[in-house]
């Protein structure tokens, strides 16, 4: 397989000749804000073009070609139908700013999927824009920001976040200009209540949790931690990352969230694409309605019409040019209507069944779990210190090694509190033997670990690359080719 | 029920391993008080045709319009190869690359692109995508505060007429940071930002200006100036640019005599689809010196543990997954397929390509106007040189005249009465190569119609 660069297949006067206009590239503006050379962009042919970005391709693991069980991110299958019918040439084609009246196919279906996760999550509004779950977590807690600014209760200072909790949480409580406060999580995977209540305070706007959190147990003390939270004057905030496990089964509204963000891209199965687009939809309950981001679509009659400033003048404001990634809302809504009411609880209970089992196999073949007494939610962790201490091969070494074997690897180092761990998310998607076949690669990785724990620490070997020297990468920095370069 | 491969007896033999007697009992752990009682406000599943159905009717009410329409999101014909190969399984339903050896060819790709955009604005570093335009620029606010160690001010002026949404999604995402944003104003002959509004704050602790070319009246801004000024003051430039405008123009890595310092934009030119505003992509480039200040995900080229060339996430300890709360930025998910079908398209366009296609679009917008002016009533609001957008004014309220223009398929333009009050009845157009002569002709006759009528009446 060639290993070159698009750049490296550039010839001068070479063209893709059919993809230009005809005209030649003459104009009339004055010299003096003209570019004197032209961009560095490779000059070759749609054939030599199609063909490299195709081989590219083929040295990614996907969905589509492997088992990806990649806690926290919920790889299951996405539906070449909502890819298909999101790409319908009306839909394509439709600019942000053209009047409603050339809108109403597509606003229905916003609307449409705005009511359909109301449903889902038990809260009162939705607005679909932000961008990605670290967008909607802006989203939610700028909201929070301005509910209390609103009471005029400006001494709040602090969220916030349990341990175990995803970067993005306290990343963006910093963003929203909020100091951030950890909390432990208790032995059993639970956060540690005494902990909680004994920072909790004047200070406290709110707190992020998921649930189930990233550790991948349900916590139990959740009406407890609202009621905590709540009498202190904060409020709860969802990370929706792990919807896919309670979908159709727990409404986070009903667990006393004021405001949640959902990932689209994990729960209703939109693309990843290589690292998005994804969607970060919010909603809210009363408290926080008035606040929600811009814009969000109503209904008047049988005509479906944006909300905007004028509806909501007390909103958080806008996120996006337009109205955030639509082309991912399209195959969400597609997605969801084609599971319909009974297929919602179907997604969780077989993402339940399938984390349990495997969860069970692996420790049946004498793998250690990081909460061996928990039910797992739709993912759990594996431990390997026992491998690290025994044998000297990391959750890296397992994780490089799954992949010669044809699994992606789990989630690794995340959360940061297990040590050396595997979050393992097998999703609904994935039949019992792709399930057993992983077990038995992670049982003959451990063999080989015995056997000769130097081939393990070597993996991969049969990748487009072998073990990469990320330290080189960040002391030698290269960002991109330079003409000329060495290889 | 579709997607779950499960057969009654899997399921059974799933339970008897899990040791629990029903799927039911994987949810003891939940309260039974929290479960939900009913989802009676979901519908229910249907098919795929019937979805497939419902949903090629709803397009069908949104297709056919001539779009002329431009104001951030531009119409550009998308090589049909660009989605072919974009929606790859491969590349559609890969995560992030954090396990590069079974990623390199996402890697690879963002390497390529990394190159292409440092290419297009003149810079040494890009970033792998950040959501759309308007969130890039907001970045780009963050970090020159974070950059510009000179400046204690927080303060950032934006010069001109800067897009409007974008001015609002940057003030909603640097709310709680304390920066403070002066809108300076925009010569009323020019359209472009007069530079005795800038004297004003000379000597003044400034953090960065921010200057958009072209900027949203489509006018071409005297950046060289600008950057030369921000300069002097140990203000930083931020540039917000047009991707198609600069196989044209010269690159902000070019402009005045040390360049801009940020470079950021809207992506969506480059290949991606209208689409009722996105999935599109914010890019976000930079001096070498900043990379560091940097926000979202960048890669690198190194080698493997026989030599081997590979390509790997880098300079991580800026992003959220390791710094946490103090990360560059909380941005974890960015527009990955974007930026493939991105890279993709500048590949088949190519530096002569993509000149062509800005050229045309330059050429189409001159027609327009020029055939709009014509009528009575229309005039060209400014008289500086622009790329593929102008503002013209009539000599009637606009949106009437936007809702006929409608009915008959054609948009019209952006109707800038509400935003811009102080321009009277304008409407912002744009023409890209996509508009034929013919289509020119049709938009002329039907405004000329719509406006004779009125004058009758
Ligand atoms: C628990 C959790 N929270 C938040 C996020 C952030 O979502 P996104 O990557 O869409 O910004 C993720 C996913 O990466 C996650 O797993």
């Amino acid at each position: 397989m060639s290993d070159k660069l698009i750049f490296e297949h550039s010839r001068r006067g070479r063209r893709a000749s059919a993809q230009a206009p005809l005209t030649p590239a003459v104009n009339d503006l004055p010299e003096k804000f003209l570019r004197r050379s032209p961009p560095l962009l490779p000059e070759v042919s749609e054939l030599q073009t199609v063909r490299h970005y195709t081989r590219l391709s083929q040295k990614n693991f996907s969905i589509d070609t492997h088992f990806y069980p990649l806690g926290s991110c919920t790889m299951k299958y996405n539906p070449r139908a909502c890819n298909q019918l999101a790409m319908l040439p009306g839909f394509l084609s439709r600019h942000p700013l053209g009047p409603e009246s050339h809108g109403q196919g597509f606003m229905s279906c916003m609307y449409e999927l705005q009511e359909m996760l109301k449903a889902v999550t038990g809260m009162k509004e939705v607005s679909l824009t932000p961008m990605a779950g670290a967008q909607g977590e802006f989203a939610g807690v700028a909201m929070i920001r301005a509910y209390h600014r609103s009471r005029n209760d400006k001494d709040r200072s602090e969220i916030l976040v349990p341990d175990a909790a995803h970067g993005t949480n306290p990343a963006t409580a910093t963003m929203c200009g909020y100091s951030m406060r950890e909390i432990p999580t208790g032995k059993n995977g639970d956060v540690d209540i005494e902990a909680l209540k004994a920072v909790v305070g004047p200070q406290t706007a709110g707190i992020m949790l998921t649930n189930p959190s990233t550790v991948g147990v349900f916590d139990r003390g959740i009406q407890e931690m609202s009621r905590i939270v709540h009498s202190a004057g904060g409020l709860l905030y969802y990370d929706g990352a792990n919807l896919n496990a309670i979908l159709g089964k727990v409404a986070p509204g009903d667990m006393g969230f004021d405001v949640i963000h959902m990932n689209l891209h994990k729960t209703f199965s939109t693309p990843h694409g290589g690292g998005g687009p994804g969607s970060g939809a919010v909603g809210v309950g009363d408290r926080l309605k008035e606040f929600l981001p811009l814009p969000v679509v109503g209904k008047d009659g049988d005509r479906y019409r944006w909300l905007t400033e004028a509806d909501f003048p007390k909103s958080i404001g806008r996120l996006s040019a337009f109205m955030g990634n639509a082309g991912v809302l399209l195959r969400a809504y597609v997605y969801m209507r084609l599971l319909g009411r009974d297929g919602m609880q179907r997604v969780s209970e077989n993402a339940a069944l399938g984390a349990n089992y495997l969860m069970k196999k692996l420790q049946d073949a004498g793998f250690e779990l990081a909460y061996p007494e928990r039910r797992a939610s739709h993912e759990f962790i594996v431990t390997l210190k026992k491998e690290k201490n025994e044998l000297g091969v990391t959750a890296m070494d397992f994780a490089k090694c799954l992949l010669d074997h044809g699994y992606h690897a789990p989630t690794t180092y995340f959360p940061l509190l297990v040590p050396e761990c595997l979050l393992i998310e097998p999703t609904e998607s994935e039949a019992k033997e792709d399930l057993d076949g992983f077990v038995a690669a992670m049982i003959a990785i451990r063999e080989q670990a015995k056997a000769d724990p130097e081939i393990v620490k070597g993996a991969p070997y049969t990748m487009p690359v072998r073990r990469l020297d990320d330290v080189r990468a960040a002391r030698h920095l290269d960002l991109r080719w330079q003409p000329g370069a060495q290889n | 029920m579709p997607f779950i491969p499960h057969t009654d007896d899997d399921v059974g033999k799933m339970l008897a391993e899990i040791g629990a007697e029903s799927v039911e009992d994987l949810f003891d752990e939940i309260p039974g008080e929290l479960r939900i009682k009913s989802l009676d406000r979901v519908p229910e599943a249907v098919s795929e045709m019937e979805i497939a159905r419902l949903m090629q009717d709803r397009s069908r009410m949104d297709a056919g319009a001539l779009n002329f329409i431009g104001a951030g999101a531009y119409e550009h014909h998308v090589p049909a190869a660009v989605w072919e190969i974009a929606t790859r399984g491969e590349f559609y339903t890969a995560y992030t690359p954090y396990q590069a050896e079974a990623s390199q060819g996402t890697l690879q790709l963002i390497y390529e692109y990394q190159t292409m955009m440092t290419g297009l604005t003149g810079m040494e570093v890009s970033n792998a995508s950040l959501y759309d335009g308007a969130s890039a620029l907001a970045e780009a606010c963050l970090m020159a505060v974070r950059a510009n160690r000179a400046s204690k001010s927080r303060r950032i002026l934006v010069a001109g007429a800067l897009h409007p949404m974008y001015r609002q999604v940057a003030e909603v995402i640097c709310a709680a940071q304390e920066i403070e944003f002066i809108d300076l104003p925009f010569c009323p002959e020019g359209g472009h930002s007069a530079s005795q509004a800038l004297d004003e704050y000379s000597g003044e602790d400034l953090t960065a200006v921010i200057v958009q070319q072209p900027n949203f009246f489509g006018v071409l801004e005297e950046v060289d100036a600008i950057s030369d000024w921000a300069r002097a003051q140990k203000a930083l430039t931020i540039a917000v640019v047009n991707p198609t405008s600069l196989a044209l123009l010269t690159p902000p890595g070019e402009w005045g005599a040390h360049g801009a310092d940020i470079v950021c934009g809207e992506g969506q030119p480059l290949g991606i689809p209208l689409s009722s505003g996105g999935p599109y992509f914010g890019f976000l480039t930079t001096r070498l010196a900043l990379v560091r200040q940097m926000p979202g995900r960048l890669v690198g080229r190194t080698v493997d543990l026989d030599g081997k060339r590979g390509f790997t996430l880098t300079l991580q300890a800026r992003e959220q997954h390791i710094r946490r709360s103090k990360a560059t930025s909380n941005i974890c998910t960015n527009q990955g397929l974007m930026v493939t079908a991105a890279t993709i398209y500048m590949s088949l366009l190519g530096a002569e390509g993509l000149a062509r296609v800005a050229a045309t679009a330059h050429r189409r917008t001159g027609e327009l106007c020029a055939a709009l002016c014509d009528l009575p009533g229309v005039e060209r609001v400014f008289n500086r040189p622009f790329f593929h957008e102008v503002v013209v004014r009539l000599d009637r309220p606009i949106a009437p005249l936007l809702d006929m223009l409608a009915e008959q398929g054609v948009f019209g333009g952006l109707d800038l009465t509400a935003s811009h009050p102080q321009l009277g009845n304008a409407l912002l157009l744009c023409a890209t190569e996509t508009k034929s002569e013919a289509d020119i002709v049709r938009y002329r006759d039907l405004l000329a119609e719509i406006i004779g009528q009125e004058r009758a009446a």
